[in-house]
Parts: structure tokens; C-alpha cells; sequence
């Protein structure tokens, strides 16, 4: 077959290149504005170079926002993916009660942030709320208001309760991806529960565990509303994440520069860990199918 | 190696079965001799894997016992029966080289490590894969990962019983030929109770001491290659091997003869039968062609030459049959009648097989 050559099918590139301008390039530009410049108010702005980002890397407050960010990424990434795949492993195969217990194991995704922060926010206050008062009756001093160890112990359990569903629900679909001729196989070789998991579920389970990880890091890394309906990022700053801070920078003080730069590296941050986590992704893709 | 004991053995998937269309196995009662080599044959859907995952114990019966060497294994786990099985698509640990996938068996039987390598090098060699014992098993191609799966049911020594459930579906026609043979091999060496599950005729024959032949969830008839192809107990069994298959007419059969429409045809023995629905089956092997004279009037639709002899298709007595002839035997021209050689007629009623009732006279 001749191909030809017309330059005039570049336009049908064109729409896409608009939408992607209006929803990403353009307000990420207003970002990048921002960051570079610097006002004494009435509008007027004038050149900053990289000053704010200097700033910023030499700012303590940021560092420890970061510092919490990965703490709390690592501690729920830690229990939520052990946990969902445990799950996945008890979750009946068939029948009634496999789809019983994915209806079950969906309902806390479908509740929206907000939501969950305030479902949490009451249940654990120690007045009204069932867990805060049980906890206090049976003389566990537990005020999330105030304590840091209650305040980042809520939070954790929070996330946890709203998201291992989620890797739940995905370990649960690479296993049910396994023929059952892998486990009686594993049957006839006198294999043991271990190895079984070892062995069979877990690799079989590793594509979509990848991508459960990928989400939960990307997702627990820009927390914002549970947190922040909970705790408010108290007490003092002990829950407050990047997202937290962010918002303070920018919306309480009105440091529209350092905030600016602050986001743009915070961008690029998640941008390269999910590039890692692609790469890695791709290539394990690339030895199965080899 | 034991005998294996089939005792009221039938199985149904359903939880009440009531009639005997339910049960997916029918009443069994067999004994798996000690060492031999069985084949268990029979077309697609009729028990044949059902049976196989009973005795290895992955499915348990849902009436009846299973026995090792007397013993009751019918409540045992498929580990504790210590056998080995093969299934028709490979299975192998893809995390694992190909020697730690031959190793994984004898692994979980914590067996000393030397042992281990000595056996896994054994079996690496009958596979034709030692120079892959290294390589991840993720990458090999299909019928490799079968050879693995293969290597896997053959590695461990003690087995007391090596189950095969068509494991040479995926496998090219040359290895086919090879790892049968290397089957056979195995079987002469260690003289393992096996049991190779197939549809297909010739791998069976070539394999077993013993063909086991299945139909609807009933074994019909266990016998040498020999009496299988001579005294067919079930029509199927005469269908199912040869080729092509067993001819069967209707008719009658009246002592030492029977009634093909207007042709009468002598028997070699004299036979009672009922009155359900009488059958003879004549192999084609054993079909004459003549140009005139007695016998059953046909025609000839077309001839197959496929070498070793030729398949005469012929249209007899309302319905299709074949004639077998060696190569070189011409069809006698003007071919117009057929008859049987008395030796290869067989007498069914309602599809079972009528023995001859022993007045056997002179002729």
C-alpha cells in the first residue's frame, strides 16, 4: 500500500491539543507564573527568578510536611496492602456470598472524602462519638485533638478502613484470574499453604498489586479532606501533610509565590516516583511476556 | 505403588442426584492392578478426568470408596495419597527456573538435597531439557512448559500411583512419540500403577498393557488392545476404536443365523438374544466385496486409498458402511454384494454384547 503524505492531518491532532491546553497546560502555567514572580499587591508583579524555590528547599516547614507525607504514605501503603490481599485470599470464590462480600467491600469507596473524614471525625470524639467515648470508659486516654500518637493513629485507621477495599477488590481480581488446575497441581506436588501463595497467587497477583500500590501511594501522597476534616492538621502541625500545608500557604497566608514553587515541586515529586512505578511495571510485563 | 480398589465407586455433581442420567460417573467397581499400565479411553465429556480427579483425590466422591493397596484413602487429602498427575495444560511455577519446578515435589517432602539434584538431573534428561535446567520457566514456550508439568509427575520415585489426564494435547507430533516412549520407559523401570487418560486411539493402544473404554460415565469394557479390537463388548467400543469404526446393522438373529433385510448371514456360534434392539457389528476389516452370488446387496460410493490399504464406502441395507482392503487387493469389478467373514461378526443387543451360547456346532 502507498502512503501519502498529507501535513493538513496534523489539524486532527488539534482538538486534543486544545483540551489537554485547557485543562492541564494552561492552569499549570498560571502555577509556573506564579512561582517565578513576586507583588507588593495592586496587581502588579515583577520578576523573582528562582528565588522561591530556594526558599522553599531551605524551608523547614516544608521538609517536615514531606517528612510526614512519606511516613504516612509508607505506614498505610504497609498495612493496606498486606491487608487487602488477606482479604482478597478469605473472600469466598463464588456463589451468594462472593458477590455478598464485594458489595460489602465496595461500600466505604463509594463514601465521598468529606464524608469519611466526618463519619471518623465524630465516631471519635470522646463525648458523643462511639469509639473516642468506649476507648476513654475503658481508660485509654484517646483525644485525637490533642494527642499526636490519637491523632495519627485516627487518621492511619481512617484511610485504612476507607481504601484496603480497594486493593482488596484488585488482589481479589488477579486471583480469580488463577485456573484452578494451578492449585490442584500445587495439590499433587504436596505443596503448602505458603508455597501456594508463594508461588502461585502472589506472582499471578503481582500486575495488579502494582497498580494497587501506584494508586494507594498517589492517592495517600495528595491526602487532603479526611485528614483535614478530622484533625485539621493538629494537633499543632502533627497531621499536617504536603496538602495540608499547601492549602495554608496559599490560602491562609496568601504566599501565593513560595505556595506556587512548593506545588510545581510537589508535582514533580509524584510525577517521577508514578514514572518509577510505570517502569518497573512495564518491564515485569516484558519478562512475563517473554 | 499400590493397587487401587474403585469400591461402588460413582460420582454426581449434583447434590441430590435421583435418576441415572445425574450421575456424571455410574457405578463402578474396579481393582488398578499393581504396576500395570492402564489406558482410560473414551470421547470427550464422559467421566474420563471425573474418575482421574477421584483417584488422585481432588474430587471427592460422592458415593462409594477409594482403596490403596486395601486401605480407605477416599477421606484423604490428594498430599497425603502421594500421587503424581499430569494435566492436559502445563502448569508451572513461573517464578521458578525450570530445576526448581522439577525440585518443587521433592522440596515439599523435604527430601535431602543431594537426593534432590540426582533426580531432578534424571528427569531433566527424559524431558530433553538439561541444557534449560537454569532458565526461568516464565519464557518457555508451550509444549516446554509441558514437558516441565510432565517432569513434575515423573520426578518423585515413591509415587503410588502416576495419573496422566491427556497430558500430550499441546505437544508437537515428534516429542509426542518421544516422551510416549519415555512414558513406557518409566513404566518398564519403576513399574509405577499408571493411568493415562486420552481420546486418542493410538497413543492408548501404543501405551497400555490394558484399555480402560468409558462412555457416558461408565466404564464399558477393560481389556487388552487385542480384545478390544476383536470382541468389542459395547457398540462404542467398536465405533470408537479402529478406523474407521466398527459397521453395525440391525437384525435378526435366530441361532446360529441372522437376517440383514432379505440376506441371511451365518454366525460362528449360536446366540440367544431378547427382545430389545439386535445388532451385528462387523469390523471393516472383515467385510467382503463380490460381484454377484449371495450376500448383502450394496454399492460402492467411493474408495479411499490411504496407503497402507484402502476404505471402500459403501451404502448397504439402508445405511453407510466401510470396507477395509489391503494395498494391493483390487475391488472386484462390478462389486455389488457384501459379505462377512464369520470370525469378526459380533452380536450387540441393546448396544451390549451377546455372548455366543456355546452350542457351537460343527461348521
Amino acid at each position: 500500500m502507498n502512503k501519502t503524505v498529507n501535513q493538513k492531518a496534523w489539524f486532527l491532532v488539534l482538538p486534543v491539543l486544545v483540551l489537554v491546553a485547557f485543562s492541564a497546560v494552561i492552569p499549570l502555567m498560571t502555577v509556573v507564573n506564579y512561582s517565578v514572580q513576586d507583588t507588593f499587591g495592586n496587581n502588579v508583579f515583577f520578576w523573582n527568578g528562582i528565588r522561591w524555590f530556594e526558599d522553599m528547599l531551605a524551608s523547614e516547614r516544608m521538609w517536615n510536611a514531606l517528612g510526614r507525607q512519606v511516613v504516612f504514605s509508607s505506614i498505610i501503603l504497609a498495612i493496606e496492602v498486606p491487608l487487602g490481599v488477606f482479604v482478597a485470599l478469605n473472600m469466598p470464590k463464588k456463589g451468594f456470598w462472593a458477590s455478598f462480600c464485594l458489595v460489602l467491600m465496595s461500600l466505604p469507596l463509594l463514601i465521598p472524602w468529606n464524608v469519611v473524614g466526618t463519619i471518623w471525625q465524630i465516631f471519635g470524639r470522646v463525648d458523643i462519638g462511639l469509639l473516642g467515648h468506649t476507648l476513654d470508659a475503658i481508660g485509654i486516654d484517646y483525644n485525637y485533638t490533642q494527642g499526636f500518637f490519637a491523632a495519627w493513629t485516627t487518621v492511619i485507621v481512617m484511610d485504612v478502613w476507607h481504601w484496603t477495599s480497594l486493593v482488596a477488590l484488585l488482589a481479589y481480581a488477579g486471583l480469580q484470574s488463577i485456573p484452578d488446575a494451578y492449585y490442584q497441581a500445587a495439590k499433587i506436588d504436596q505443596a503448602s499453604r505458603w508455597a501456594v501463595f508463594r508461588h502461585i497467587e502472589l506472582p499471578k497477583m503481582m500486575g495488579v498489586l502494582m497498580i494497587a500500590i501506584l494508586l494507594r501511594f498517589m492517592d495517600s501522597f495528595m491526602i487532603y479532606t479526611e485528614p483535614f476534616v478530622v484533625t485539621g492538621g493538629g494537633p499543632g502541625n502533627a497531621t499536617t501533610f504536603l496538602s495540608i500545608d499547601l492549602v495554608k500557604m496559599a490560602l491562609g497566608q496568601f504566599d501565593l509565590g513560595p505556595a506556587a514553587a512548593f506545588s510545581l515541586m510537589y508535582f514533580l515529586v509524584i510525577l517521577a516516583v508514578s514514572w518509577v512505578f510505570y517502569t518497573v511495571m512495564v518491564n515485569l510485563d516484558k519478562r512475563e511476556g517473554r | 505403588m499400590a493397587k487401587i480398589t474403585l469400591d461402588n465407586l460413582a460420582h454426581s455433581y449434583l447434590p441430590n442426584p435421583q435418576t441415572e442420567d445425574d450421575f456424571a460417573l455410574k457405578e463402578l467397581n474396579h481393582d488398578w492392578q499393581d504396576g500395570e499400565a492402564y489406558a482410560l479411553l473414551g470421547s470427550s465429556g464422559c467421566g474420563k478426568s471425573t474418575l482421574l480427579n477421584i483417584i488422585s483425590g481432588l474430587l471427592r466422591p460422592s458415593h462409594g470408596r477409594v482403596l490403596f493397596d486395601g486401605k480407605d484413602v477416599t477421606d484423604q487429602a490428594t498430599a497425603e495419597r502421594n500421587i503424581g498427575q499430569v494435566f492436559q495444560f502445563p502448569v508451572v511455577y513461573d517464578t521458578m527456573t525450570v530445576r526448581q519446578n522439577l525440585a518443587f515435589p521433592l522440596r515439599n517432602r523435604r527430601m535431602p538435597t543431594e537426593e534432590i539434584a540426582r533426580l531432578v538431573q534424571k528427569v531433566g534428561a527424559m524431558i530433553g531439557m538439561e541444557a534449560e535446567l537454569d532458565r526461568k520457566a516464565r519464557g518457555l514456550t508451550a509444549d516446554a512448559k509441558q514437558k516441565i508439568s510432565l517432569g513434575r509427575g515423573m520426578v518423585r520415585e515413591d509415587v503410588n500411583a502416576l495419573l496422566f489426564d491427556e497430558p500430550l494435547t499441546v505437544i508437537d507430533p515428534h516429542m509426542k512419540w518421544e516422551l510416549r516412549t519415555q512414558l513406557k520407559k518409566l513404566h518398564q523401570d519403576f513399574g509405577h500403577t499408571m493411568i493415562y487418560v486420552t481420546h486418542d486411539q493410538t497413543e492408548a493402544l501404543t501405551f497400555a498393557d490394558k484399555v480402560v473404554v468409558m462412555y457416558d460415565g461408565r466404564v464399558v469394557q477393560i481389556g487388552t488392545p487385542q480384545e478390544l479390537f476383536e470382541r468389542p463388548a459395547h457398540t462404542f467400543v467398536g465405533y470408537f476404536i479402529g478406523s474407521p469404526g466398527m459397521n453395525v446393522f440391525d437384525a435378526k438373529v435366530d441361532g446360529m443365523q441372522a437376517r440383514i433385510g432379505e440376506a441371511a448371514i451365518a454366525l460362528p456360534a449360536h446366540h440367544t438374544t431378547g427382545r430389545g434392539r439386535v445388532q451385528i457389528g462387523v469390523r471393516p476389516e472383515f467385510v467382503r466385496l463380490h460381484a454377484g452370488g449371495e450376500g448383502i446387496p450394496a454399492s460402492i460410493h467411493r474408495i479411499e486409498d490411504v496407503g497402507r490399504h484402502k476404505i471402500v464406502r459403501l451404502e448397504a441395507a439402508g445405511g453407510e458402511f466401510n470396507a477395509l482392503l489391503n494395498e494391493g487387493a483390487a475391488v472386484p469389478a462390478g462389486a455389488d454384494r457384501i459379505t462377512f467373514d464369520p470370525a469378526g461378526i459380533n452380536v450387540y443387543e441393546n448396544d451390549w454384547r451377546v455372548a455366543p451360547s456355546g452350542r457351537r456346532d460343527a461348521a
